[in-house]
């Protein structure tokens, strides 16, 4: 089996993640810009974090064979802030070049405020004036559905984005077709007390079908399992879904969004 | 897959999460104090398990989901509790 992990906080976990990761047939590793569990003090912080994400974690992936591929922003959760975000999004266009960077990620809504709008808003323009990928977040829980309606009107609101160069993360059954019909890339994330659970994952892709859609662990700080992909894959298998289709789920698809990014280049 | 097929696969996992829901019923019940706005989407939420309609797993999300379109003007909080509290009003 080999599959892609296409939304990974790699920078809160552990070295042995990497090598289980690696054993089970992990090819690359893409880690979104996130929340660390606290506000930062200043814009100094995420210039260290965006160094930490384009210099020193592809060393650590490298040390298992992984490549390792990264998206920059402000996560949504600091963007109540915006003078921040302002400071902290200007920052963002000198690592644009770098080799691993894949695009403008994860941004998004948290709360679904006014303020967090606004830095949503600032990230899509970034995004469109340097021809980035765009990897979004959507809320939690009770918050989800809403925040989807939301962030689908700011992305068909701007019309240099193109849907298909867009994977709006997190989605579950009540936001899942909103995202398709937008004609965006729907990410499911597999965790074991909220969003997705693979059984659930697997019922998505039977009743909306396998294009545009991947999986991901979204593996951090908090209760979260970097497996989650390939052990995924194995009930996929025993719902007798066939090698092949269960290849392009883990590996093609993401391999074909990002891959839209010319740096994203693997095996 | 067959029904049956299904079935044989998810029926104890889904038995032991339909206990599990019970229990939890039992102990706030048998607890002092009244329900709050989660318990009260919550068993709005069971409403929608009963029947022969489709999409229940979407139509539980949709009952715990805040259906307002408009941002609010602050976010006073980063976490999400799991239930919209305007429900019980």
């Amino acid at each position: 089996m080999r599959f892609i992990e296409p939304h990974a906080h790699m920078v809160s976990r552990v070295t042995d993640d990497y090598e289980r990761m690696a054993v089970a047939g992990c090819e690359a590793v893409c880690e979104p810009a996130f929340w660390a569990g606290f506000d930062r003090s200043s814009a100094a912080g995420f210039f260290d974090y965006f160094c930490q994400l384009t210099g020193h974690e592809p060393k650590r992936a490298a040390k298992f064979g992984l490549k390792h591929f990264c998206w920059l922003c402000i996560n949504p959760k600091e963007a109540e802030d915006v003078k921040l975000a302002e400071e902290v999004i200007a920052l963002i266009p000198q690592f644009l070049d770098r080799t691993n960077v894949l695009g403008i990620g994860e941004i998004g809504l948290n709360k679904n405020s006014r303020n967090e709008l606004k830095v949503l808003e600032m990230h899509v323009d970034l995004a469109a004036r340097y021809n980035q990928l765009i990897l979004v977040h959507t809320p939690h829980l009770e918050d989800k559905l809403k925040g989807t309606r939301l962030i689908l009107d700011v992305l068909k609101g701007d019309k240099r984005i193109r849907p298909g160069r867009v994977i709006i993360d997190h989605v579950e059954e009540h936001t899942v077709a909103m995202v398709l019909d937008a004609g965006c890339w729907a990410g499911m994330t597999l965790y074991p007390e909220t969003k997705c659970s693979p059984a659930r994952a697997i019922d998505i892709l039977e009743n909306y079908g396998q294009e545009r859609i991947w999986l991901n662990s979204a593996c951090d700080w908090g209760v979260s399992d970097p497996l989650a992909v390939p052990k995924t894959a194995v009930e996929m298998k025993k719902r007798g879904h066939n090698s092949a289709m269960i290849d392009k789920v883990i590996y093609q698809n993401p391999r074909k969004f990002l891959g839209q990014c010319p740096k994203f280049k693997i095996g | 897959m067959t029904k049956q097929q299904v079935i044989d696969l998810y029926f104890l996992d889904a038995r032991h999460k339909v206990i599990e829901v019970a229990a939890f019923l039992d102990r706030v019940e048998r607890a002092a104090g009244k329900d709050d706005f989660r318990l009260k989407a919550f068993r709005a939420a069971l409403g929608e398990l009963g029947g022969s309609q489709r999409e229940k797993a979407r139509r539980v999300l949709l009952a715990f989901s805040d259906p307002t379109t408009k941002p609010i003007a602050e976010a006073e909080s980063k976490g999400a509790v799991g239930a919209w509290p305007a429900k019980s009003h």
